[in-house]
């Protein structure tokens, strides 16, 4: 099958032909589409450069009316002061950065390996008891974990990890969602062929699920890190974690924004480091992504 | 006829050991599973027959908190209502939104790609990130739409944004359907990068003639799981629109008018101490999600067909 296609003929979309559709759309098809994108791209990103722009705002700015979006003598005192502001901690502040990204990066990395274990036997395997198991945690996905808080914490009182590091890693690794995300995803991108041929040639289950399964669904894990790391960051287990030196950042920050209006920027400024390593996620998650993208050539 | 039975034994036990990895690898996820989320819920469904004030031991109130429900608690059917709304407007739009969204994004070069999936994932970076919401739809005149209608000349004293039941709803769905973008949209772009352009290729020897052939033909089959992930999810979310209402409205809201059942149910968990009657809430909540997801999964599989 050597059959030329003919490369799409707008500007936009010219430079990486092998990305491009066949098919092109009319000029106003065009219009829209672009003028879609960009009004949908600022609107979500709005948040995100009005909190960078007023972490730099001096005092007088943040009161000023009417109210004005962007900074026009822009300060870096906000951040200055955050040190100050937190030194009336009983530990240290590093303790809080240690603990959080510790957490974090143990927690991610062990939850993208029992969820994809998981979801290649859900996948791929054949046992009778299989589409029960997905249904069930599809299903759990479906109750609300607000009432779940006082029998979840009744579990951790009897297996004594309230106060622990392990309150943090445990009930993380029990969130069905990479499950499902993982199983959804291995059933399109698994050829059954792939795996019978490893099969064939004397692969065990293990090998065949470190050498073969997770190097093909490389993007969906990668993806998953970052909805992981994302949501482990931002956790703050306020009523199973007492001792300071186990807290982390997210914990620690609300007593900035509890000055009120006069640390309204320094809060700001807290803010913006917050997003600071979710968004280093994301670059190295999403840009690896679409090399393996590329890349991506195993198929029946 | 002895012997082969003992041939198929022989086979079942090589069968049964080839499977043991499958079951180590199952095994981690199980049973945090179980010990986490499963009887947790099982608890919670328990609880809800009884009378709980998280102090003294449980009592057995049969059904009555399902009817104290249904017949004597005058708001619950004011938060199923808002609920409903929530989920049929935000619902709908989001799963499409993530969708559309993603298809238009996937076409550009990988570069230009990542730069847009970043605008659209920032409100769920961002994490919570309602304050600029807060300061949009102030009340006062501080507030950025309310000084910007005041200096157009469009209304002559600040609107209270967040204290009117008619504006409520429409800006809580905005809100939501802002910060559900997030797993979604970044799944079903993934995906859509696993349909290989042979296959569109192929479409094309087949007949296809048009993008929107291609996307009914080709796309959308080619997606069926990855829009199944991403309907449960927004199912997920839609139902329990709260601490948006919340945070933005406060709790109660004026005149109920953005108040759901989750957030009525955190209501009673936490402040009325009525544990019982808020598991026997969530777990209708339970049944209404799970009664839409059967229905999405019967949408789902006329895909392609």
């Amino acid at each position: 099958m050597k059959f030329k296609f003919k490369k799409p003929q707008f500007a936009a979309f010219k430079k990486k032909s092998s990305f491009a559709r066949r098919f092109t759309r009319s000029k106003i098809g065009n219009f829209f589409y672009c003028t879609f994108l960009v009004a949908g791209g600022l609107f979500s990103v709005l948040p995100l450069i009005y909190s960078v722009v007023t972490s730099f705002k001096p005092i007088d700015e943040l009161l000023i009316f009417p109210p004005r979006f962007f900074v026009q003598r822009p300060t870096i005192a906000n951040y200055l002061a955050l040190p100050d502001l937190l030194s009336n901690l009983q530990v240290p502040l590093s303790r809080y950065i240690a603990n959080s990204l510790l957490i974090s990066i143990i927690t991610t990395f062990l939850y993208i390996i029992i969820s994809s274990m998981a979801a290649f036997v859900l996948a791929k395997a054949k046992f009778k008891a299989k589409n029960a198991i997905f249904w069930t945690v599809q299903m759990a996905l479906m109750f609300n974990a607000y009432t779940l808080s006082i029998p979840s914490y009744l579990i951790y009182a009897k297996m004594n990890i309230i106060d622990t590091y392990w309150v943090y890693l445990l009930p993380s690794l029990a969130d069905t969602m990479g499950v499902f995300l993982m199983k959804q995803y291995m059933e399109d991108a698994l050829p059954d062929a792939l795996l019978e041929a490893a099969k064939i040639d004397g692969a065990g289950y293990t090998r065949v699920f470190w050498s073969i399964v997770m190097p093909t669904v490389k993007p969906m894990w990668l993806t998953l890190m970052l909805f992981g790391f994302r949501s482990i960051w931002s956790m703050a287990p306020s009523t199973t974690i007492f001792t300071e030196q186990l807290k982390t950042l997210p914990m620690v920050t609300p007593q900035i924004a509890a000055g009120g209006t006069a640390r309204a920027g320094s809060s700001m400024a807290m803010t913006v480091i917050m997003m600071i390593p979710p968004i280093l996620v994301y670059m190295v998650s999403q840009s690896n992504v679409m090399q393996a993208m590329t890349s991506a050539g195993i198929k029946e | 006829m002895t012997k082969t039975t003992k041939v198929s034994r022989l086979r079942k036990k090589d069968a049964f050991l080839e499977q043991l990895p499958l079951v180590g690898m199952l095994a981690p996820f199980l049973i945090f599973f179980l010990l986490f989320t499963i009887i947790p819920i099982f608890s919670s469904i328990a609880l809800s027959f009884t009378s709980y004030d998280l102090i003294s031991t449980p009592k057995f109130l049969g059904i009555g908190n399902y009817e104290r429900m249904f017949v004597f608690d005058d708001i619950f059917g004011i938060v199923v209502k808002n609920t409903l709304v929530f989920a049929i407007i935000a619902g709908p739009i989001g799963f499409l939104l993530a969708f559309v969204l993603a298809w238009f994004v996937n076409e550009f070069s990988p570069f230009v790609r990542t730069v847009l999936s970043f605008m659209f994932y920032t409100p769920s970076l961002v994490g919570g990130g309602l304050f600029i919401w807060q300061v949009l739809f102030s009340g006062d005149a501080y507030g950025y739409l309310n000084s910007m209608l005041l200096s157009v000349g469009l209304i002559t004293e600040p609107i209270t944004w967040l204290k009117t039941p008619q504006y409520l709803m429409p800006i809580v769905i905005i809100v939501q359907l802002w910060q559900s973008m997030g797993v979604s949209f970044l799944s079903n772009i993934s995906g859509l990068q696993n349909i290989g352009d042979e296959l569109y290729e192929a479409g094309a020897i087949d007949g296809i003639r048009s993008r929107w052939q291609e996307l009914r033909f080709i796309t959308l089959p080619q997606m069926k799981n990855m829009l199944l992930f991403s309907a449960v999810m927004q199912i997920q979310s839609s139902f329990s629109v709260s601490s948006i209402a919340i945070e933005l409205a406060g709790f109660p809201s004026t005149q109920y008018a953005v108040d759901t059942i989750v957030s009525h149910m955190a209501d009673m968990a936490t402040v009325r101490f009525e544990y019982g009657y808020a598991s026997a809430i969530a777990v209708i909540l339970f049944i209404m999600m799970a009664g839409t997801r059967m229905l999405i999964g019967k949408v789902l599989s006329l895909i392609g067909k």
